[in-house]
């Protein structure tokens, strides 16, 4: 049995990543966040479970699919909010909205919007570190719907060419888009690829926050103690749409209600309660997410927008040309 | 000073900041043991090590992607792409992920690399070995482009790439790769970037030139000064940011200006080059702007000496406009 002090802190986060995006739907009714909301919305033990494998100083990259994974490296609700806002006070300065969670403190390097794209970066990054001989180690999240793309391919095969501290996180979640993985992709565990790369690969489910810690934390001590990369498939589900302008009608609602039985946080409170947590202990925890959520959405509600001064820059270090 | 050419000047400057600092490694096809396909990273293998001279496989957007978090991470990665024909694989890289970071990180991380590549005809080498994309990345904001046209250039404006605060594309006017001869100061200097250069100087017309075609450039105008037509050669060496003031001051003087480039007419860097001097020099024009550039067809095998703006091409160019 774990420490109860780490199943608290990582309910309390999931909870926290469930409750911020919940309100950031609402906003989002409401046009006070424009643009494009992809919520994370079912996957939060994945991002929660993995991250809480790793050390502080490791390096995170992900997919647009970004906010609850930059919750769980450490950045904070306001900054994260501020940003969905398009407030100067974001995580970006407003300038990239949803998609683009960036956190250096944090060790955060971003959500990134196009798909595939990231995952070189993150081999680049974990070249960086081995360079270093820094023993950090970088973890680089995607979707099934990556795994058929060009940087998919050529960021796996020089991590393992070059045998990179990395370890590839396919966050498995059935539809890429809305098309399901049955008419996208030949195989049925996006682990087997790994096969192909000469990397260990091997796939598990996602609900359990710690079961994701254990597997996650196999990968990443490989990758830190011996420098083998690895890719692995977290089988998980979203229970809304792909962003918040799919009303998601590919699935159906009785489908939706079978894995919402399976749900990340109530099998989290499950283990609290389990550790001897009453209910007055875990109304405490939803409280004070409640009070930190008001808080977020409070300082991106009164934060100033950017002003245009800020475009230019943040485009290039020195003067524009014309 | 010692004579080199343009392939020994960018290999004295790689090596140069290699050995001044440690985040510096180089990548790409071929470049390691090989020393590259036009051999501009020969030695750098033996020097430096497989650590920071490093083979890569056939694989563009990987080359490109990974040294992008490299610089993320804090290395100065120096990513060669073999072709500038063949970087269109790593087009994403470069404009969704590279040009892109500082802004979309509200400054957070910068991307600060150079990107070094053979660009323009005159090998033969048909289409897939000769086409000049410089606009489709000035375009892009968020990229600085450079374009050496001397040895003593490529060796200074590299190492100011190399120590640019934002990502630099190099295009390596591969025509002038070893043609072009010069004296390079030895050890460490800078040719800064955003800086043009007066090649020549006349009063009659102002002509935009850079990389080989400057040398063409310098040849029309010579026949032209035999004509009794002065023409002022400004070698651009900075694409972008471009030194506006210095081709302004220029056709103030002149009141006539031809670009010259290899890429395609339309939409090529000429068409903006001409929109700049229109609205800062209107009325000191005294005749149309002209362009000469290649055609706007793919880069031709057997007729690469009509498609590439060569002297004789130029030359009328010149005349016709000074006459105006």
């Amino acid at each position: 049995m774990a420490d109860s002090n780490v199943l608290e802190r990582l309910y309390r986060q999931m909870l926290l990543i469930r409750r911020l995006e919940e309100e950031a739907a609402r906003a989002y009714a409401q046009g006070k966040i424009g643009g494009f909301l992809h919520l994370y919305i079912g996957q939060e033990a994945v991002g929660v479970g993995a991250i809480a494998a790793l050390q502080p100083d490791d390096y995170v990259v992900t997919t647009y699919r970004d906010h609850g994974i930059a919750i769980a490296k450490g950045m904070s609700p306001r900054a994260m909010m501020a940003e969905l806002y398009g407030k100067v006070t974001g995580c970006s300065k407003g300038l990239g909205g949803s998609m683009h969670m960036f956190d250096a403190e944090h060790h955060m390097l971003g959500g990134h919007g196009i798909i595939g794209a990231h995952i070189p970066l993150a081999a680049g990054a974990a070249f960086a570190s081995k360079y270093r001989k820094d023993k950090r180690v970088t973890l680089c999240f995607f979707g099934d719907g990556a795994a058929s793309i060009q940087g998919f391919h050529e960021g796996i095969s020089l991590a393992a060419l070059w045998k990179l501290p990395i370890v590839f996180v396919c966050e498995n979640n059935e539809y890429s888009m809305g098309t399901p993985l049955s008419r996208t992709i030949s195989v049925d565990d996006i682990s087997k690829k790994a096969a192909g790369y000469g990397i260990p690969g091997w796939q598990f489910r996602g609900e359990d926050f710690e079961e994701v810690q254990a597997q996650i934390g196999k990968a990443v001590a490989q990758a830190r103690e011996t420098s083998m990369p690895s890719l692995l498939e977290v089988r998980t589900y979203r229970y809304r749409g792909h962003s918040m302008s799919d009303p998601g009608k590919y699935r159906t609602p009785e489908e939706v209600e079978e894995h919402k039985k399976k749900d990340p946080i109530a099998i989290g409170k499950q283990k609290l309660v389990t550790a001897g947590y009453d209910e007055a202990k875990l109304k405490g925890i939803a409280e004070s997410v409640e009070a930190e959520v008001a808080d977020a959405i409070r300082f991106a509600e009164e934060s100033p927008e950017p002003e245009l001064s800020l475009l230019e820059p943040t485009t290039y270090d020195g003067p524009f040309a014309s | 000073m010692t004579q080199m050419n343009m392939v020994q000047a960018i290999t004295d400057a790689l090596r140069l900041e290699m050995r001044r600092d440690p985040r510096v490694v180089v990548l790409g096809e071929d470049v390691g043991k090989v020393g590259g396909v036009f051999r501009v990273t020969q030695g750098l293998y033996d020097e430096f090590g497989e650590d920071r001279v490093i083979d890569t496989p056939l694989s563009e957007g990987g080359i490109i992607g990974a040294a992008i978090g490299m610089a993320l991470y804090g290395l100065v990665p120096v990513p060669e792409i073999q072709f500038s024909d063949f970087i269109f694989p790593a087009y994403d890289q470069i404009v969704s992920e590279l040009a892109k970071m500082r802004y979309r990180s509200g400054g957070e991380y910068v991307s600060k690399l150079v990107i070094r590549t053979p660009v323009g005809g005159g090998i033969r080498g048909g289409l897939y070995h000769s086409q000049s994309p410089e606009s489709l990345f000035i375009h892009v904001s968020g990229l600085k482009v450079v374009c050496p046209s001397t040895p003593e250039d490529a060796k200074g404006l590299l190492l100011s790439a190399i120590r640019d605060p934002d990502p630099v594309l190099f295009f390596e006017p591969k025509r002038i790769y070893r043609a072009s001869k010069g004296d390079v100061p030895e050890g460490d200097y800078t040719v800064p970037i955003g800086k043009a250069r007066i090649a020549r100087e006349g009063d009659d017309v102002t002509v935009l030139a850079w990389g080989a075609m400057l040398y063409e450039a310098m040849a029309a105008a010579e026949q032209a000064s035999e004509q009794g037509v002065e023409a002022e050669i400004v070698d651009l060496r900075t694409l972008w940011p471009v030194d506006i003031d210095t081709i302004v001051e220029s056709v103030k003087k002149t009141g006539r200006v031809v670009v010259v480039h290899e890429a395609p007419r339309t939409c090529g860097f000429g068409a903006e080059l001409v929109s700049l001097v229109t609205e800062r020099a209107f009325l000191h024009l005294e005749a149309p702007p002209v362009r000469v550039t290649g055609f706007d067809t793919p880069f031709p095998y057997t007729l690469e000496m009509d498609y590439l703006p060569l002297a004789h091409r130029i030359l009328p160019a010149l005349l016709e406009t000074a006459k105006f």
